[in-house]
């Protein structure tokens, strides 16, 4: 009853799993990477109304924006446990370092506007502080998993340089939110930040793709024999296109009329979902780099089916609510005064 | 020894996780449903006090929502790294139920509180008050998930152990396993009545304060009136509990008693005692004879599980640590019952006409009474985690109860990492819960001023509430 077009389900779940747990995993990263950037570059703001209204530009959507975290986490616990267990006490002091920045961000939110305003500056350096280990934890994670979960001096490394290419992406697609939410001022200084994280950007992107198919033998396969780099070669010419069109949009950016004041950011999710796409490329099967294949490491098809059936329901109703959150506060950021 | 240090000190992070997350869910789950009565009352009457009450509480929402969620994120990677082997072994359960909450709750509550707290000049009311609705909503339907967890692990049913592995037969008897029922009930009043004291509490420390407005007389009128209802049915609720406990994990219940070893029925009431692992029996003991059979078979002779019982006869202990489930269950019963005296207490007094011929003036009510109500303001806290120690140390040595030890979870990371980072989680807990309790106070001693409650400040919930003051004094809301 559970097969699917002749598949038996312990195949074709695991890796419809797959691919939702990627999901879940790209929407996290687009979006809290965009709320996470903000947050590093509040020390930026030109004065305190500045950054109120930066953090005004997020204020609405962080906390959904962090429950694609939790649904990732949660499908990786409940669709592969093994690997999770795995992952997670491999990753025990990023990720505590990972949950005390998103811990010191989030109630940051509401104290600095809350507690006496001679505490503002201590709770504005915590967002700050916070969104910035988050990224750090974040990046540093990314480049062990790619590196498949050794400590090394090199793999360490690796990771160091993952962290800072991470923080300048989300610095990056934080600036791109800022041009699309902000205005005057604020919205100049955004393009101005953008402009230059993107050599950072390429820099990063670029360290990590030459880096992970030398290290890896099997990646280095994937890509490069036979005839595969033909199939793959859009992901690389694509990001390149991204890449030189932003790199010109933004020259030319503010514009009158606000024109296409949407294109960076778009540009840069675009970017972000090449790169996943490129990663999700390298590493399939595997959920475990090296070790453990999505296929043995998923649980009882009757479990994953009965969490499928749900999903069918929820995730579109999921996403049809959110559009609605984004609808309700479109256009641009206003600081809500009332006198 | 290594592992045994990681596993004691696993179990600390975890409860001292646990505990820190508990707080603000308790708080946010019926302050939900108390904005929602507040925004109604407005809009049915049209009385100012109720909406400063819903902008003054609002704020308290937003802040404790803040810490329940990240607290929460927490918990969520909890599981994979202190507790490996619990999602090995009974993954295909907990999985899926875990991810009926993310989906059904966390998205909903995430996505609406947005609205909720930001949205109200930019959608129509009627769309805020269903956001409204749909947070409240949202935090009902999280406890009810975890609940179902936290239970099913505590009367495990509808599974079948295939090579060690628990694998679902039967979800409509793992989500209804028989302690769910009294848990979520149980749960669900004790978070009502956690929200009723605190906003009696806040409310008279203001009125002692010498802010005597309209709407803090009447958030303790309708704090003290929610506790009194709803006191009376926890402590129903939690007897039917202790029952059900009864035919399910007799050694909790027999830990619960203090009851070491059979007295033939005729079991007493234990007022008193410091139960004695050594011994095996209690140390100063003060009792009322045979009252504990009364109330766990309503008869005097009546038989109660002894502590001795669950002896192996290796010298196993098989039942929980005695002391702990002992004074926690107490702690708990005391503070119910100080609930129920105050709260009656201080209707009674309320309940006399003033010379006005009025009922319910605040100003009939005792000073001792009223100034019981400021530290009763956290009572919930203590008797929601003093049920809660009973509950989870009462389930030792099984994680989950008969099926899995919590010895055989363990992730297999040095202690000094545990250690270390169990060690920032506290330092942060502290200094958190510091500032919170910090800025409710300060909260309440500037309400009292009646200065404007905060500057306006674009990221902050004041945006919405000020908005409908604004509409109330029939202005059109601002741009
Ligand atoms: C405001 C909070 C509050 C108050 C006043 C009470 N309880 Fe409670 N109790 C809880 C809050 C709570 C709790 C924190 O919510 C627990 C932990 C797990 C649960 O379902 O409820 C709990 C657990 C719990 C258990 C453990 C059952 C088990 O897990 O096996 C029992 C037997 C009782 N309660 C019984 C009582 C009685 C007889 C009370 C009479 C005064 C009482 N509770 C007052
Ligand atoms: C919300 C209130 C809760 C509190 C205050 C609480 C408290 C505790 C405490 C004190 C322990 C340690 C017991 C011991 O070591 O002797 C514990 C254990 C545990 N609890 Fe809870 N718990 C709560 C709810 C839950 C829920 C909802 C779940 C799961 C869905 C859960 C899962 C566990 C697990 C997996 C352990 C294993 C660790 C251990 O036994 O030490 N708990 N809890
Ligand atoms: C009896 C115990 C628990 C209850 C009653 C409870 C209830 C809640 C509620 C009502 C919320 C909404 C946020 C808030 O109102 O503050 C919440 C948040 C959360 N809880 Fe718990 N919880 C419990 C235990 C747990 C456990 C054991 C986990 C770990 C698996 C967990 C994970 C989370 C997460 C991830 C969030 C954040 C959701 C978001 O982003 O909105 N909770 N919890």
């Amino acid at each position: 009853m559970m097969d699917l077009f002749g598949y038996p389900a312990d195949t074709w779940l695991p890796f419809v799993f797959a691919g939702l747990m990627g999901l879940s995993i790209l929407l996290y990263v687009i979006l809290d990477g965009y709320d996470l950037g903000v947050g590093i570059l509040t020390p930026l703001a030109d004065g305190d109304e500045q950054k109120d209204m930066m953090v005004a530009s997020i204020g609405p959507f962080w906390d959904a924006n962090e429950t694609w975290l939790v649904l990732a986490v949660g499908l990786l616990l409940v669709a592969f446990p093994a690997a999770h267990g795995l992952i997670l006490s491999t990753l025990y002091l990023p990720v505590f370092v990972l949950l005390v920045g998103l811990i010191l961000r989030g109630v940051s939110f509401e104290f600095r506007v809350k507690a006496r305003a001679k505490y503002k500056g201590l709770w504005n350096g915590l967002f700050f502080a916070g969104s910035l280990m988050a990224t750090l934890a974040q990046g540093f994670m990314l480049g062990l998993y790619i590196m498949g979960l050794q400590f090394t001096t090199g793999t360490i490394l690796f990771s160091i340089l993952c962290a800072l290419a991470l923080t300048v992406g989300y610095a990056f697609i934080g600036a791109t939110w800022l041009i699309l939410k902000g205005a005057d001022a604020l919205q100049r200084r955004a393009v101005a930040w953008a402009r230059k994280c993107i050599g950072g950007l390429v820099v990063g992107i670029g360290a990590i793709s030459l880096a992970s198919p030398l290290v890896s033998e099997r990646i280095w396969e994937k890509w490069f024999s036979g005839t595969s780099i033909l199939y793959l070669s859009p992901l690389p010419v694509l990001s390149l296109i991204l890449l030189w069109f932003l790199w010109s949009t933004l020259s030319r950016m503010p514009k009158e009329n606000d024109r296409g004041a949407w294109k960076p950011f778009v540009s840069a999710l675009g970017l972000f979902t090449l790169a996943f796409l490129g990663l999700a490329y390298s590493f399939y099967p595997y959920v475990v780099p090296e070790q453990l294949t999505i296929y043995e490491a998923a649980s009882a098809p009757e479990s994953l089916f009965i969490i499928l059936i749900g999903a069918c329901f929820v995730v579109p109703t999921i996403l049809g609510y959110t559009a609605l959150a984004y609808w309700v506060f479109r256009g641009k950021t206003r600081a809500l005064r009332y006198d | 020894m290594e592992a045994l240090d990681t596993l004691i000190l696993s179990r600390i992070q975890f409860a001292a996780n646990i505990s820190f997350h508990i707080l603000f869910p308790t708080i946010t789950i019926a302050l939900g449903w108390f904005l929602l009565f507040f925004k109604l009352r407005f809009q049915w009457t049209g009385d100012l006090k109720w909406m400063e009450a819903y902008r003054f509480w609002v704020k308290v929402f937003a802040l404790s929502f803040a810490m329940g969620v990240v607290s929460g994120i927490t918990m969520s990677f909890q599981f994979g790294t202190n507790w490996p082997g619990f999602m090995e072994k009974v993954g295909n359960i907990a999985g899926p139920l875990l991810a009926y909450e993310v989906m059904t709750a966390f998205f909903l509550e995430a996505v609406f509180i947005g609205i909720m707290l930001f949205g109200y000049s930019r959608v129509p009311s009627w769309l805020h008050t269903t956001a409204t609705f749909l947070v409240a909503f949202g935090t009902t339907m999280s406890t009810f998930w975890i609940i179902v967890l936290n239970s099913w692990m505590h009367t495990p049913q509808g599974f079948e152990m295939i090579d060690g592995v628990a694998h679902a037969t039967d979800w409509w008897a793992i989500i209804f396993n028989p302690s769910m029922p009294y848990r979520l009930a149980h749960m669900l009043l004790a978070s009502g009545l956690t929200v009723s004291f605190l906003v009696a509490g806040i409310a008279a420390f203001r009125y002692i304060l010498g802010d005597r407005k309209e709407t803090v007389r009447s958030q303790i009128r309708v704090g003290l009136t929610f506790a009194a209802l709803l006191i009376p049915i926890q402590i129903f609720a939690g007897d039917m509990h202790g029952l059900n406990t009864l035919e399910h994990q007799p050694a909790k219940v027999a830990a619960m008693e203090g009851n070491w070893s059979d007295r033939d029925g005729n079991t007493p009431l234990i007022l008193f005692a410091l139960p004695n692992e050594e011994t095996r029996e209690n140390d100063f003991e003060i009792a009322i004879p045979n009252m504990a059979s009364i109330i766990l078979t309503h008869h005097a002779e009546g038989a109660i599980p002894a502590l001795d019982d669950f002896v192996a006869e290796d010298g196993t202990v098989l039942h929980p640590p005695v002391d702990k489930v002992f004074w926690s269950f107490r702690v708990m019963v005391g503070t119910g019952f100080a609930m129920l005296l105050l709260s009656w207490g201080s209707l009674a007094f309320l309940w006399r006409r003033a010379e006005d011929g009025r009922r319910f003036a605040i100003r009939k009510l005792p000073r001792p009474l009223l100034w019981g109500l400021v530290p009763m303001a956290l009572s919930g806290w203590v008797a929601t985690l003093a049920g809660w120690y009973t509950t989870e140390i009462g389930r030792q040595p099984w994680l989950v109860n008969g099926v899995m030890s919590t010895a055989g979870a363990v992730a297999d990371v040095p202690a000094g990492m545990v250690l270390s980072t169990l060690i920032g989680y506290l330092v942060i807990y502290a200094a958190l819960l510091f500032a919170y309790l910090g800025v409710i106070i300060y909260l309440a001693t500037k309400a009292r001023h009646g200065e404007p409650l905060t500057e306006m400040t674009p990221a902050s919930s004041e945006a919405v509430v000020d908005a409908i003051a604004r509409e109330d004094r029939g202005l059109t809301p601002a741009e």
